[in-house]
């Protein structure tokens, strides 16, 4: 396993009072918080300091922390023979193992709180509770259309039969059906950590984002599609192809569109789970391509057969007044 | 090991119970009934009598319990943090859909 410096997590010296600790544990934790931060990396620091302060706050854990003495973040490394006996973790001459532990699960069996981790939540008849995992995950606007099965692969925590939690790896596959908005969130029940001694299993939940898309725009089950058009397609009308995520549709522009006009395609969004979908929008574009000799001709001509402002003030007012 | 699961979604249309609640989100109910009193978690009266709430709130009461776990914050101060949260979503969530409407050239 490797050696996380839980110190330096909290920006704290090695001596640094429980006072300290907790100190720097809420200013962190303040600026770092998924809940509250738009951080960058927010959600993986938040994991370090939070590991830290379970451990760093809790006097027989930081003991045992503080006995394995001070390495280089990321060492490679194995606690010695006996480590942790004088806090009670381990008895003496117990061949204890450590493989597929994370560093954090070393500190489980002390301080009487089930490790590091954030356990399950509570019906624990007396047990230790799964742990729950939260597992961000993006899919594309046309998974979100079709449907799709998502295939984790997490490395889950379960206990053995001294209470140790091991790291087992998993594969869930879970089924996401049509219909799934930036921002759903999924359960799956008991698919998260392994319960210990009659402790409930965790739960495992989704938080599904949308992946940016080349062409839409999402908001709810509605969808937003940029239509270009030219200059005479939004004068004169035109009948044009819309993509959708069912396939393209004729649209048609009424005569006279303006840019930012949004023309609906009633039930082209997203799907509902329970029925029903959202719109598409089209919004309308004037895109005004460069213009030959024939053209500005045209221009010309058309400018001189026109009284159009298209400014909402008279055309003779001066400037500034 | 692969598993294939059931899944739940947590949106307006699946209702839990107050026990139910309780038993994701790690919050004991004389927090969540305290929460709801204050109004910012919001519940219906279930058949039965007692309380009953979207599952939406399951995401809500999940993020209670982690704001008080970790911040050490009574109710009275998850309340405030969860009103602002949910200003806050409301907000980005205006923000992108006021962003969708605007051409992206």
């Amino acid at each position: 396993m490797k050696y996380t410096d839980y110190y330096a997590a909290l920006g704290v010296e090695r001596g640094a009072s429980a006072d300290e600790i907790k100190k720097a544990y809420r200013r962190l934790a303040q600026k770092y918080h998924p809940d509250v931060s738009k951080e960058p990396g927010a959600e993986a620091r938040f994991k370090e300091i939070g590991e830290a302060w379970q451990t760093l706050k809790d006097p027989e854990k930081r003991a045992a922390y503080d006995e394995l003495g001070s390495r280089p973040q990321g060492e490679e490394f194995r606690p010695p023979p006996g480590w942790g006996r004088a806090q009670g973790g381990h008895s003496d001459g117990e061949a204890f193992q450590f493989d597929n532990m994370d560093f954090a699960d070393l500190f489980a069996r002390f301080g009487g709180a089930a490790g590091g981790a954030r356990a399950g939540s509570s019906r624990g008849r007396g047990g230790i509770p799964g742990q729950d995992f939260e597992v961000p995950v993006q899919i594309s606007i046309e998974d979100a259309f079709g449907g799709t099965t998502l295939s984790l692969n997490l490395s889950m925590p379960e206990y053995d039969a001294q209470g140790v939690p091991r790291r087992v790896p998993h594969t869930v596959k879970a089924r996401i059906a049509p219909g799934a908005v930036d921002g759903q969130r999924l359960r799956l029940p008991g698919k998260g950590g392994k319960g210990f001694n009659g402790g409930r299993d965790g739960d495992l939940y989704l938080d599904i984002t949308l992946k940016p898309h080349a062409l839409y725009r999402a908001t709810g089950h509605d969808l937003y599609l940029d239509l270009p058009l030219a200059p005479w397609e939004a004068a004169l009308g035109a009948t044009v192809r819309v993509p959708t995520l069912a396939g393209a549709v004729n649209l048609k522009v009424p005569p006279g569109a303006s840019s930012g006009q949004k023309l609906r395609l009633t039930g082209r969004g997203l799907p509902m789970p329970r029925g029903g979908a959202g719109d598409q929008f089209a919004v309308l574009q004037i895109v005004v391509p460069p213009a030959n000799e024939r053209e500005r001709a045209l221009y010309e001509e058309l400018k001189k057969a026109s009284t159009f402002n298209p400014r909402p003030w008279p055309e003779d007012q001066e400037s500034g007044s | 090991m692969t598993i294939e699961t059931e899944v739940w979604w947590l949106d307006e249309h699946r209702v839990v119970s107050l026990t139910e609640l309780v038993e994701v989100s790690g919050l004991r109910e004389a927090e969540l009934l305290e929460l709801v009193s204050s109004g910012a978690l919001p519940a219906r009266d279930s058949p039965d009598g007692g309380l009953a709430f979207s599952a939406r709130v399951v995401t809500l009461a999940r993020t209670a319990c982690r704001l008080r776990d970790d911040f050490e914050l009574d109710t009275r101060g998850l309340a405030v943090a969860l009103r602002l949260l949910e200003r806050v979503r409301d907000l980005e969530g205006e923000v992108t859909r006021l962003r969708a409407h605007l051409p992206q050239r």
